[in-house]
């Protein structure tokens, strides 16, 4: 099971599309000014990914290596209607609120790069494993960064969360504050682009400090000179 | 005995930051009495307001940084920081209002850039476009200027408004923006801006109270004040002249042009100079030394830009005034500017010349 914790660990952490390859910034910037938005779109894309990674898998020996970038975004693009058209009917206002960001996972980077990487040169259960845990690492960025916009712009957690759950998801949203005057820069795209660049700081800060522990500081022999380089 | 390496300029002012800063502060003084004349005392507690923020924000993060907190704090510049920001956003907007742009100023916009000499924007233009666009109501309520105000407003009145968001004869800021028909009223750009877009004349917005003699009601004045205070950076070299110059030269010149097409839809050029933030932006925040052009021929670009950006944006853009935008804009173009203006080295020749 080795092989498959790795991918967890890549796709969660050490590899994770949102915060290091930085793929797919669109949607991540421009979905998650709220936590319902931003778990709707996580979802929609990691169900995306798991699909494309086994289906290029599955036909990874089939098609000519010359022609099979077309034919991964064939595949894609037809997973994507597919989840667009079954969003329009079952979750209508989340796909609403969504709009073109839906359909727009076609372009996501993250999509064509891990068919392009990893699941076109990796048998079926491996790549279906890795686009499940890539699409979790999306989705998990893009509801941290949903859930912490949401908050410091308009001081509530997971409001509209009936959108996406059901009638019964009305309990789970969280009223923290009532502002007179909304944070509205939280809510607006540079404010994604600033808690972004947080959250990055922030993973690259616990990095170091990790590697930090792990490799105690080695101590350096500085060798003082004895001999005196010109005489005079 | 050390030989100190030192990069060029080996040429040195013999003025310290602090100096430097003082003085700024200095040369700001008539503009902060006249603005408090006129607008009311709640901009000087906005300055202790933000220059307490910035302190403490200041010594914060260069504690985190385990840098030199003392020497650093001493350099004054963030108190500049915190004055510029606190005379640019209305008197009486509530407390938190400065505390979050001169919190954002110096931690994100300065310190996390690297510090003093590394941010790539000017630290109080940047946090008031941070206040601009997530708080436009508070940001523009600015009130009329004191000879037209409906309501007398005392020191007392100005920290209970900020603080409580009423007076203490219990008027809400936006009744003491109200005239004696009950119609607030807005600042003398953003008055002109509306009555243009509703079809009415230059000449016929002017009649309304809130303009007085060659600008708006106090702002004239106000503008004057820190044109007194910009030439006395000048005198002592604290700033240079491009800058400036170049600021007012082409905005003087984009609006002179506008005014003589069509004298109804445009503001003259002196209500231009003399409106808004204007000198203010000209000598104060434009030729901050760290986010402004270094070179001699870059930095007349540099004003030159923010000139017609606040021209353009004043005239045609969605926000009454547009220093901090313009300011921004240019901030962003400093590099390329700097890369194709650097002079010529002494011993090379001309690029052309053989």
């Amino acid at each position: 099971m080795n092989h498959y914790q790795e991918i967890i660990r890549q796709g969660l952490w050490k590899n994770n599309p949102g915060l290091v390859q930085l793929l797919g910034l669109c949607p991540l910037l421009a979905v998650t000014s709220s936590l319902t938005n931003a778990l709707g779109l996580g979802l929609a894309t990691m169900l995306v990914l798991l699909c494309t990674n086994t289906v290029v898998s599955l036909i990874r020996n089939y098609v000519p290596n010359e022609i099979r970038i077309p034919v991964f975004v064939m595949v894609i693009a037809s997973v994507v209607t597919v989840i667009e058209l079954l969003m329009h009917a079952f979750l209508y206002n989340l796909y609403q609120a969504l709009g073109i960001f839906i359909p727009l996972i076609v372009t996501n980077c993250i999509v064509i790069g891990r068919a392009e990487a990893y699941a076109s040169k990796n048998a079926v259960l491996p790549a279906a494993f890795d686009g499940l845990m890539m699409g979790t690492g999306f989705a998990l960025v893009l509801c941290t960064l949903g859930a912490i916009r949401e908050v410091i712009g308009a001081g509530t957690l997971f409001a509209g969360a009936d959108l996406l759950l059901g009638d019964w998801a009305k309990v789970l949203t969280i009223h923290l504050y009532q502002a007179d005057h909304q944070f509205l820069l939280a809510i607006l795209p540079p404010g994604a682009f600033l808690v972004m660049g947080f959250l990055i700081a922030g993973k690259n800060a616990i990095d170091a400090r990790a590697a930090a522990k792990a490799k105690p500081a080695e101590q350096k022999i500085s060798r003082a000179r004895v001999t005196q380089v010109s005489a005079q | 005995m050390s030989f100190k390496i030192a990069s060029s300029p080996h040429q040195h002012s013999q003025k310290s930051t602090a100096q430097l800063m003082k003085l700024v502060a200095l040369a700001a003084l008539p503009g902060i009495a006249v603005q408090a004349y006129f607008f009311g005392y709640g901009v000087l507690i906005q300055l202790v307001l933000a220059s307490v923020t910035a302190l403490c924000c200041e010594a914060a993060v260069l504690a985190i940084r385990s840098k030199k907190i003392k020497v650093k704090l001493l350099d004054h510049s963030a108190l500049v920081t915190a004055l510029l920001l606190a005379v640019a956003i209305p008197s009486y907007a509530p407390w938190w209002l400065v505390v979050i742009g001169t919190a954002f100023a110096i931690i994100v916009v300065k310190q996390l850039y690297g510090g003093l000499g590394h941010n790539l924007f000017n630290p109080a233009m940047a946090a008031y476009v941070l206040l601009l666009v997530s708080f436009p109501l508070p940001m523009t309520s600015w009130l009329p200027a004191a000879p037209v105000q409906h309501v007398t407003v005392g020191p007392l009145d100005a920290v209970c408004a900020i603080f409580t968001d009423f007076s203490c004869s219990g008027y809400s800021v936006s009744q003491l923006r109200q005239d004696a028909d009950g119609i607030s009223m807005a600042t003398p750009l953003d008055t002109l801006k509306t009555d243009l877009s509703q079809g009415y004349t230059t000449a016929e917005s002017l009649k309304k109270p809130v303009f007085g003699w060659l600008s708006g009601e106090g702002w004239f004045w106000v503008n004057l004040a820190y044109l007194l205070g910009g030439l006395f950076l000048l005198q002592q070299k604290v700033i240079q002249w491009r800058i400036p110059v170049a600021v007012l030269g082409s905005l003087f010149g984009c609006s002179l042009l506008a005014w003589l097409i069509s004298p109804d839809t445009n503001a003259s050029p002196i209500f231009q100079l003399f409106s808004g933030a204007t000198m203010l932006a000209a000598f104060f925040i434009a030729t901050d030394p760290v986010s402004a052009s270094t070179t001699e021929k870059g930095r007349l670009i540099f004003g030159a830009l923010i000139g017609v950006l606040v021209f353009l944006i004043r005239s045609y853009g969605g926000y009454p005034d547009a220093f901090a935008f313009a300011v921004m804009l240019a901030n962003m173009t400093v590099p390329l500017i700097d890369y194709y203006t650097q002079p010529r080295t002494y011993g090379h020749k001309h690029k052309g010349a053989r």
